[in-house]
Formats: C-alpha cells, structure tokens, sequence
C-alpha cells in the first residue's frame, strides 16, 4: 500500500510539474525562447503571494486575483523592453539575455527577503485529507491544485485553439514575418504570450509556496523539472506535457520510495531513458 | 589582376611578439611577486581556459551550454579518485581525466544533440545535476559533504610548499596556453573552415559535404576533455572537493558565460578582454557581496542588447584590427 500511496502522490505532484512546464511550453511554441529564468520567476511569483498575504490577509489560493495580474504585467514588460530587441537575430542573445534575468531575481531576491527558507500556510486545508478506499490517504489541497492545474491546462490549450488571440499565437509561432502582413503586431503577440506564460507562472508560484518550502535559490531545479516534463511529453503538445509531468512526479515518488536521495536523481534518469529511446517524448505532436 | 590571400597581419605578429614576452613575464611570475597574486593568477588561468572553451561551443559551434559544470567537477571528482585510489601522480591524473572526460562526452552528447536549439542548453544543465547528485553518493569520495586531498598525494607533487606552488602555478599557466593554441589551431584547420561554413548556412555546408553532426560533435567531445583538465587544474589548486562546489552553476557557468559576453563571443580576444575585466570587477566589488552578481547580471543583460559582439566586437569594429590570426584575407595588388 505504500507503494500506491507512493504513486498517487507522484501523479498529484505531477499536475504541479505540468504547471511549471505550461508556461515553458507556451513560450517556446509562439517565438522559439527558451526563458531560463522561468524557475526563477515562478519563485517571484511565490514571493509576490507572500507579500500579498502578509500585506491584506487573503487566503493564498485568493491570492491570485493580484498575483496573476502582477505577474502578467512583469511579463509584458520584460518581453517588450528586455527579449524582443533580441528575438529573431539568433539563438543566442535571447537565451543569454534570459540568463542574466535569472542571475538578478536570484540575487534581487537574496538581497530583499534573505537566504532564509519560506512558506505560506493555506489553514486547515493543509491538513484535511479523506480515504476513499482503505490505507489511501487523499490530501484535499493536493488534489485541488491537481485539479486546478488541469484547469489550466484546458484553458490554456482553449485559449490556444479557439480564440482569436491563439490563432494569432499559431501564425506567429508558423510564418512570423507573413504574420505581420495579416496586420499582427508581433511585437505585442510576443508580448502577450509572455504576459500569459507568466499568469501560468503566478499560480504555479502560489501552489509551489503552499506545497513546499521555497528559498530564493529553488528557481533552477523548477526550471528543471518544468523542462523535463515538457521534453517527457513532447513538444508542442499541452496534454503530452500534462503526462509529462504525471510521469516525472510518479518517477520521484519511486526514487524516493527507494531511497531519500535517489528523489531527484530518478526523475533526471527517466528524462535521459524517455531522450534515448523516443527522442520526440512519449506524445509526440502529430505533423 | 593579380592577389594574395593574407593570414598574418602586422597586428598579429606584432600580438605574437607581445605575447612571447608575456609569457616571459608569467613563466617567471613566482619570483616577481607574492604568493597571494600567484593564487590569483591560477585562478585567472582557469577562468580564461573555461571562457575561451565555452565560447568555442558557443560562438562558433552555436552549441549554447549552461552545463559545462558537469566537466568541470568530473574532472575535480576524476582527479582525486585516480590519485586516492589508484595512487596516480596529480600532475599525471590531470590528461587521464581528460580522456575520460571527453570518453564521457561522446554518450552524453548523443542524448543532448537530439535537443533541438535551445533545449540543448537545459539539458546540459540536467546532466550536471545527474553528475553532482550521483558524485553525493559517493561515500567513499566524502559523499555530500566532500573530501580533501590527502597530505601523502600532495606532498608527493613535491615536497616542498613553495616547489608545489610553482609547480601547480605552471601547470595552470600550461593549460591556460596549450587550450588557447588548440582552440586557435581548431579555428584555423579544415574543421575551423567547416564550423564557419555552418555558421553561415547549415544546408550550403551540408551539400558541400560537411557532415553537420560529426563536426559539432569533434567539438563538443574536445571542449569536454580540455574542460575536464581545466576541473581537475581547479580543484588541485583547492586541494578540496565537495559536490556542490565541484557542479556549482554559478562558478562554473555562469561567471564563464559574463566573461565571455563581455568580452565579446565568436573572437578569441574577447575570453581573454572579459577574463581581464571580470577580475578587475571581482576585486573592486566584491566587498558589494551579492550586489556584484546583481552588477555582473544587469551589465551581461546591457551589452547583449546594446553591443552583442561585447567589447573586443566594438574596439575591432572601429578599428578593423584582428589580434589572432584565423581568417583569411584577400588583398589585391
């Protein structure tokens, strides 16, 4: 039985993984970026929700009415004014210029809230948890933020098929420059993904504050984690990523069944299998 | 109408002059000052190597890294277990590391070349990880809190402490030179011509009959063994190795990557401008603490918006001046 609790708290830990990876995901597929600093922002976010909670007394899960805009703003900004002067001349400017952004949260960080590690208390929710079948013990706030991840999944994936700004996201991400000549600001269509990607950003943050402790150091191994769900998925594909995750988090869950320090390293050993055996993921994008 | 084709330049002999009696000076540095310096400049050596290396990756392999840390702390690991274990000589195990190092590199790197663009770069970074929470199992390399050399291993590099320094010194200022020339000598041989034929049109060279994979891939397995020596090089200086210290990102990658980018990526002067600048930054700031990496950040961020070619990409512009000779020329008389 403890190896099913096991499990199952490895796929709720998965929807968490899929979260960080959304945002990751989306970027890449409109303008080819590859924001390193993501980890680091997510990390942002989680002190953006302590701030907020500390400041008006909202529960952290409320917390997102100001925490999603606030991030969605930074995203913008930093998009218009600090990537697209770099996008489109080649790989490297908008990959190092990422890198340094993640240099200064880490340090903007160390320097405004300490080494020290932090967390935010989500109540009596944290502790509430039922059995829906004997010896399975089910956290509630688990299986909410497995839920609300899934949620955003869908909305994500609906905003991306279905609406009028995904459709310009999808002709960006194919023929940039033909784009523009449908009259597309690409200018904003990437600042706008970032906006989004960064929304995605502010929940993962918000949920990585209530699960875990968080120290202004924890952005590169979320980055990690995002990046191998994506590439355990498959590019390109937003439910793939979703199982990318699940994947990662039952693969942790296993490591760490087997030995407290084999956590990580088991979740680092199924990504290299998944990229020595099927290259594209496990849900490759049909094309 | 008659031509030349020209590599050396009056600027680069003139430079090769001017290096020759450098070197002079730095082969003799042990007796011209103290000890302190001499520690620093070892460590100058190892930063220079490192920029110079990942910038071949990245300037002209478009190989983007964020992950050389994995080589550096194997070759830190690989040094201590060949001279712990198997009883090597220090200064022996440093080329043994290497060639494991790039025997290491051949796997790795056909798993990460399946990474499109930019995933490269976090998957190098994974690797590292791999390496650093493998290496923390280790008991009996000290596991996750490390080991130091033992006084037996160094006493026998020699036996006295000033001979060992100066020893250790010249081993680095060795390396610092041969991964200078190699990288010079790459550039300039048929896989040099190869790289920039890549560079300016993947699908141009690859109907000529470069091999795009193969090319990359020599690369990458050379930069990983030379890199491995630079980690060995580095943590003999230290004489003690932990795992978070031997795959640290900062040390390893990040500092190389704001040197090169200082200096300018895609030349061979700009390591050697940025190593230069970095260290004069380093030692008026450092009292900063953290505000210096803030400072190191915000400056990187700066001089890829506003000058991506870096320093040396602006003096060379305006001047037309190129220090090393790796292109050709044509002049007509």
């Amino acid at each position: 039985m403890d190896w099913i609790n096991a499990i199952v708290q490895g796929v709720l830990l998965g929807g968490l993984y899929a979260l960080f990876a959304a945002g990751l995901s989306l970027i890449f597929g409109v303008m080819r970026l590859v924001n390193i600093a993501h980890g680091d922002l997510i990390v942002l976010a989680a002190y953006v929700a302590l701030v907020v909670v500390e400041a008006t007394g909202l529960h952290p899960l409320l917390s997102a009415i100001l925490v999603v805009p606030v991030m969605a703003a930074i995203g913008y900004g930093m998009q218009r004014f600090l990537l697209n002067p770099t996008i489109g001349k080649d790989l490297l400017s908008p990959l190092l210029v990422t890198f340094g952004i993640s240099v200064i949260l880490q340090n903007g960080l160390l320097i405004g809230f300490t080494a020290d590690s932090r967390r935010l208390s989500a109540g009596a929710l944290e502790t509430a948890s039922f059995e829906p079948v004997t010896g399975l013990t089910l956290g509630v706030l688990p299986l909410a933020m497995f839920i609300m991840s899934v949620l955003v999944i869908f909305l994500l994936d609906h905003v991306f098929f279905h609406t009028r700004l995904g459709r310009a996201f999808r002709a960006t991400s194919d023929d940039g420059e033909i784009a523009q000549l449908m009259m597309i600001d690409r200018r904003h269509i990437f600042a706008m993904a970032m906006a989004l990607s960064l929304g995605v950003v502010a929940i993962a943050g918000i949920f990585l504050a209530i699960r875990t402790n968080f120290d202004p150091s924890s952005g590169p191994t979320r980055l990690i984690f995002g990046f191998e769900a994506v590439i355990i998925g498959g590019l390109g594909n937003l439910w793939g990523t979703l199982a990318g995750g699940i994947v990662l988090g039952v693969a942790q869950a296993i490591g760490a069944q087997i030995s407290p320090g084999w956590q990580i390293l088991a979740g680092h050993i199924v990504f290299f299998l998944v990229l020595a055996v099927s290259p594209r993921g496990l849900f490759p994008k049909m094309d | 109408m008659s031509f030349r084709i020209e590599r050396f330049t009056p600027a680069s002999r003139a430079t090769a002059i001017v290096a020759l009696i450098a070197l002079a000076f730095l082969v003799a540095a042990p007796w011209l000052t103290g000890r302190a310096n001499i520690r620093l400049l070892g460590e100058m050596f190892s930063f220079l190597a490192l920029a110079s290396l990942w910038n071949l990756l990245a300037g002209y392999c478009g190989l983007v890294s964020v992950g050389q840390q994995a080589f550096v702390g194997f070759g830190g690991y690989m040094l201590f277990a060949l001279a712990i274990f198997l009883g090597f000589d220090p200064l022996l195990a440093i080329p043994v590391a290497g060639l494991l190092g790039a025997v290491l590199a051949i796997p790795v790197g056909t798993l990460l070349f399946r990474l499109q663009g930019a995933y490269f770069a976090i998957g190098s970074w994974v690797f590292a990880e791999v390496l650093r929470l493998s290496f923390a199992q280790v008991s009996s390399l000290g596991g996750g809190s490390g080991a130091s050399l033992p006084t037996s291993v160094v006493t026998g590099i020699a036996s006295n402490r000033e001979w060992r320094e100066i020893l250790i010194y010249w081993t680095g200022l060795a390396l610092a030179v041969a991964v200078l020339l190699i990288v010079i000598a790459l550039l300039r041989s048929k896989l040099g011509l190869a790289l920039t034929g890549l560079r300016d049109s993947e699908i141009a060279s690859e109907s000529l009959g470069v091999n795009s994979w193969l090319t990359k891939m020599t690369v990458y397995v050379s930069v990983a063994g030379l890199t491995t020596m630079i980690g060995s090089f580095i943590f003999l200086q230290k004489l003690r190795i932990s795992p978070d210290a031997a795959f640290s990102v900062n040390d390893w990658t990040a500092y190389v990557i704001f040197i090169a980018v200082i200096g300018g990526i895609g030349t061979i002067e700009g390591p050697i401008i940025g190593t230069i600048i970095f260290f004069l930054l380093r030692e008026t700031l450092a009292d900063l603490g953290t505000t210096y990496l803030l400072v190191l950040g915000a400056l990187a961020i700066l001089v890829m918006l506003k000058a991506p070619r870096g320093v040396w990409g602006l003096i060379s512009e305006r001047s037309r001046i190129s220090l090393v000779p790796v292109r050709r020329q044509v002049r007509f008389d």
